[in-house]
């Protein structure tokens, strides 16, 4: 694709582009215009398809505003976590710094992304208290806390997804985009999680390494065995170890779970 | 540094295939899959066992609706599945016992899924495919790792691009529960490859705007279809939303 057009076509889309650009290079991160810049660039590329789609975002149906605001609320919190954190100097141990870093770009891009496509109709970031009400001494001071915090968010994160994935039925280019985002965080969980010496995946309902105030609700129903009325436990009783069955299906979290887990988080 | 540059291409180009070349790729496809199997090792042919077996050759018709879509889900798991019950059966030389317990813990999961659609689908599933992994040395801990990468970011992707086409939300829902364990895959495997870099989310499955890659049926079923000696006709799986 033409780089001119895409701008051409950006500029009509989002006047805020060249700005959010020169932010970009401020922060020098990117001193070209690389490919990696014209990421940044994406969500309003993708709003304006969505916005083809729907028409305004006044007309977007409410339920699907809801999801998208509730999904925006988590990115929110998980973007400004990743933002602060990564600028602690010695925080991450410098192995772990690519991995955090395209996280953080990540969280970033996908709020830019709900707030292009809720337009007006986006909830305003709210302020976040990382302690948890105190729960965590030293969330920017520790690399294990920090690190626990953050597989917490993305195990949280999946499932939240997970959980809507049904509400957006009525709007099929913005469930998709959904699934798209909820899989970004599923590689993003998996690589946390392995990096503090759990496995990629969800065992039973398993704390993880993460204290058992907030995983257990992190982790809730994780154990399920039971897809659509079949008992896979029994299907697969001598073939497939319970564990591993467990951990073939992620589960959904309900809003009201997702509430409970994120609500120590804001102030 | 080819391994790099392998990992900045995307994981195959687009096929916007219209039905008719559609098919023709299929056909080829069979056709070279037969002639692999002529000088491959036995070992890496998989048939399938008891009533619900399929033959080489044989058309397989996905039916439309969630029952094609589910099905076609059922194409891939059978894949990923028999992929690595051979990877367990031929360890590759001086695999770790961290890989093997990896390589284990893929089989359970995709075992699991395949165990599923059997069970969900029942006499509306198709039924256990001839497969062929004859293109990919087992032997080889770049190639199996290759391969695991290829079937886990096919399986996301796919899931990604299928998830819309299912009307009843139970499906979904379902779907979705098994898509992030996929991506997961992905994540892990890139990482085995690629240790502290940037692949286990690389711009080349996660692009745009954060999203991960997803790929419609028609892109993906030419891509599956290289391990299944039969030939899955997907004329009649869903093409537009509801």
């Amino acid at each position: 694709m033409n780089l001119q057009s895409i701008f051409t076509e950006l500029d009509k889309v989002d006047e805020a582009f060249f700005d959010r650009l020169e932010h970009v290079s401020r922060r020098g991160l990117f001193s070209t215009l690389t490919r990696k810049t014209v990421a940044v660039a994406a969500p309003a590329i993708m709003a304006s398809a969505l916005t083809k789609a729907y028409g305004q975002s006044s007309e977007l149906p409410q339920n699907v505003v809801d999801v998208l605001n509730f999904a925006l609320l988590l990115e929110y919190l998980e973007s400004d976590f990743y933002e602060f954190g990564t600028n602690v100097p010695g925080l991450i141990p410098n192995e772990f710094k690519p991995a955090f870093e395209y996280i953080r770009r990540h969280e970033e891009l996908h709020v830019k992304l709900l707030k292009t496509v809720l337009g007006p109709k986006a909830i305003a970031k709210p302020p976040f208290d990382y302690s948890a009400k105190g729960m965590f001494t030293d969330t920017f001071t520790n690399f294990q806390t920090f690190s626990a915090v953050s597989q917490a968010f993305e195990d949280t994160g999946v499932r939240a997804y997970k959980g809507q994935a049904p509400n957006l039925m009525n709007a099929k280019p913005i469930l998709e985009t959904a699934l798209r985002i909820h899989a970004t965080e599923a590689a993003h969980a998996a690589r946390i999680r392995y990096m503090r010496g759990q496995k990629g995946w969800i065992p039973l309902a398993s704390l993880s390494g993460l204290p058992q105030s907030v995983g257990s609700m992190v982790y809730m129903g994780e154990d399920n065995v039971v897809q659509k009325g079949i008992n896979l436990a029994n299907l697969l009783s001598g073939q497939v170890p319970l564990e591993g069955i467990t951990e073939a299906f992620d589960e959904p979290l309900t809003r009201e779970q997702v509430t409970t887990i994120v609500k120590p988080f804001l102030v | 540094m080819k391994k790099l540059n392998e990992l900045m291409q995307p994981i195959g180009p687009a096929v916007n295939a219209h039905r008719r070349s559609f098919l023709r790729t299929v056909g080829a496809a069979a056709v070279t899959g037969g002639l692999l199997t002529a000088c491959s090792t036995a070992d890496l042919q998989v048939s399938p066992d008891g009533a619900r077996a399929a033959a080489p050759g044989d058309v397989i018709t996905l039916p439309g609706g969630d029952l094609g879509i589910l099905n076609y889900a059922f194409v891939l798991e059978q894949i990923e599945s028999r992929f690595y019950e051979l990877v367990l059966a031929n360890p590759y030389e001086k695999i770790t016992a961290m890989e093997l317990q990896l390589f284990q813990d893929l089989r359970n999961h995709e075992v699991t899924h395949r165990a599923f659609y059997r069970a969900a689908l029942g006499s509306a599933g198709i039924p256990d495919l001839t497969l062929d992994f004859s293109s990919i040395n087992f032997r080889q801990r770049t190639d199996v790792l290759e391969a695991s990468r290829m079937f886990a970011e096919l399986g996301t992707a796919a899931y990604n691009g299928g998830g819309k086409y299912l009307t009843d939300p139970e499906n979904l829902a379902v779907a979705g529960k098994i898509v992030s364990v996929e991506a997961r895959h992905v994540s892990i495997i890139r990482e085995m490859e690629y240790m502290n870099q940037t692949a286990f989310a690389g711009d080349n499955i996660v692009v745009d705007a954060g999203l991960f890659i997803k790929l419609e049926p028609m892109e993906v079923l030419p891509k599956a279809q290289k391990y299944v000696r039969e030939i899955i006709d997907a004329r009649n799986l869903p093409t537009n939303v509801a």
